[in-house]
């Protein structure tokens, strides 16, 4: 599975569990528009880290921070080895 | 404090029942109360000891039972050293006890007097006349740091047996045969110790060198009745298939809470037995034990009349009573009781229908985006599931919310691996968000074979 489509696939398993109704995802869509919240995010976060063995947030910028959905998949997708960002 | 004499451990250890019926058993070797009528485990006449502060340093714990039924009455005071204390503080220990002797079953180098204490009782002097009010100083468990040194004695160690009960002494205390997962060095374990000789029973000594199984077979063999562990221990002993190996009648749970899930799996493997869960600390003494069967204690426990006060203030349980130890030593220590004489356990507490259930230490909570999450709350929900054996919660570092509770757990051992999957993980966070706030929800589970407890038999926490 690609670092996007594993991410994508998270973002509904996660507002599946916590009973959140998620906006159709595109890469313009803004993640506080997505229908998640902090805790979800925090969750999403959590499980990338254990299934990519990436944590991305630790080498962010101060202006980087992702606010759209494609944000957030780009900062996984460069934190990647080149062979799994495909 | 009373005026009258003395009455030492041995006095009264002597009046509680027969001595020829009674025996301390170890893994490897066992006394009959009656030799310490005729003779002494100690490399030196007692009454050289007499007066003097004295390390109980044993490796095993037979031989350091002894010392105590010995030297209680004759030492000023006695330091029991716990066989896993880290060989940096001990001088500190030592310096701070102002240890004059340290009796042990192996020669300890650089002290300045060493007396040997064995389990073979060689004929000598009979245990003196109690001259001292013995002082007995126990080392708190702390995973980190230098241990504090709290200070007791028999009476305030010994005064929650005064009771009637199971646990008071009696026709029942008389045929008891206790034993105890605990080592008896530490607070849980001096009190199944002192309630097997001031009741008039007897007592099988656990060993740290001794496979659980091979434990539960002695334990069994030797007919013990009254059992105490913590949660951790006695899931331990439920997951080793040797159980059913000892039949108690008593089953007793201290030390760690107590959840809903282990008191029903002990009712489960022990169906005759009366099973209770005492709450106690070192500093505080032994407080209460309930025994409905129910997680958490009946809100009217507190402000009930008795010899043991508690309250509740800004959600942690406070305990006064003659149980509490009498203070730390050192210089610098701390003040052990507020300036009414209660203790605050660090212990927090939450009313839910009626009873109080404990939530977890004050110092062990996460902050989850600024609410909070005791792990103990978390770990009882997990354990609910009919697959968990049990669980550790704990804190992972998030850049959303600061932190966020992540949780590994050891599955039953008739789960088969290919069982250990995603879809497990979905059953045992949809009884968490059955029964927690969304917040208190482990994010990951982890599947591990194992968790690691620590010597106090508790499990260990990165925050201890």
């Amino acid at each position: 599975m690609s670092v996007k489509s594993e991410i994508l696939a998270l973002f509904k398993e996660v507002a599946s569990e916590q009973q959140r109704t998620l906006a159709p995802l595109s890469n313009g869509l803004g993640l506080l528009e997505s229908g998640l919240d902090s805790l979800c995010f925090a969750i999403i976060v959590a499980r990338l880290e254990d299934r990519l063995g990436l944590d991305p947030f630790n080498a962010i910028e101060d202006d980087g921070f992702p606010v759209t959905v494609g944000d957030f998949i780009k900062l996984y997708e460069n934190a990647a080895p080149g062979d799994v960002a495909a | 404090m009373s005026q009258r004499e003395p009455v030492s451990l041995w006095q009264r250890l002597s009046e509680a029942g027969t001595l020829a019926d009674r025996w301390l058993r170890g893994a490897e070797a066992s006394v009959n109360l009656a030799a310490l009528s005729r003779g002494s485990s100690l490399g030196a006449p007692v009454d050289e000891l007499r007066g003097a502060s004295v390390m109980v340093a044993a490796r095993d714990q037979l031989p350091a039972a002894l010392a105590l039924i010995e030297l209680d009455g004759i030492a000023r005071r006695i330091v029991l050293c716990p066989p896993d204390l880290p060989q940096e503080h001990l001088a500190s220990v030592i310096a701070t006890a102002e240890v004059d002797v340290v009796v042990g079953d192996r020669c300890i180098s650089g002290v300045a007097r060493f007396v040997r204490c064995t389990p073979d009782i060689t004929p000598a002097h009979r245990i003196g006349r109690a001259s001292e009010r013995t002082e007995w100083v126990l080392l708190t468990s702390g995973t980190t740091g230098v241990p504090k040194l709290v200070a007791h004695n028999l009476c305030s160690l010994s005064s929650a047996m005064a009771g009637r009960g199971p646990l008071g002494a009696g026709p029942l205390g008389a045929k008891a045969v206790w034993s105890t997962f605990y080592d008896m060095r530490r607070y849980g374990g001096l009190q199944i110790f002192l309630r097997a000789m001031l009741g008039g029973g007897s007592m099988v000594l656990s060993s740290a060198q001794e496979p659980v199984t091979d434990f539960l077979g002695r334990a069994g063999a030797h007919g013990v009745t009254h059992v105490s562990g913590t949660p951790s221990h006695w899931r331990r002993a439920l997951m080793s298939r040797s159980s059913h190996k000892m039949a108690p009648r008593y089953v007793r749970l201290s030390g760690e809470i107590a959840d809903q899930a282990i008191l029903d799996h002990l009712h489960a493997a022990y169906p005759d037995a009366d099973i209770a869960h005492a709450f106690a600390s070192t500093e505080a003494g032994v407080a209460f034990d309930v025994g409905d069967g129910f997680a958490g204690f009946p809100a009217s426990y507190i402000g009930r009349p008795g010899d043991v006060a508690m309250r509740v203030a800004d959600g942690s349980l406070r305990i006064r009573s003659g149980r509490n130890a009498l203070g730390y030593l050192g210089d610098e220590a701390s003040s052990l009781v507020e300036t009414d004489g209660f203790v605050d356990t660090g212990d927090m507490v939450e009313l839910r229908d009626g009873r109080y259930h404990f939530v977890g230490r004050r110092g062990g909570i996460i902050n989850i985006g600024g609410l909070k999450v005791h792990p103990e709350e978390v770990e009882a929900a997990i354990n609910r599931h009919p697959s968990v054996h049990m669980s550790l919660v704990k804190a992972r570092r998030n850049p959303i919310t600061g932190a966020i509770v992540v949780a590994d757990v050891v599955v039953k051992s008739r789960i088969a691996a290919a069982h250990k999957t995603d879809a497990l993980k979905r059953e045992i966070l949809e009884v968490c968000r059955g029964a927690l706030a969304r917040h208190k929800v482990p994010a990951t589970i982890n599947f591990v074979s194992a968790l690691d407890v620590g010597a106090s038999g508790k499990l260990m926490r990165d925050h201890a």
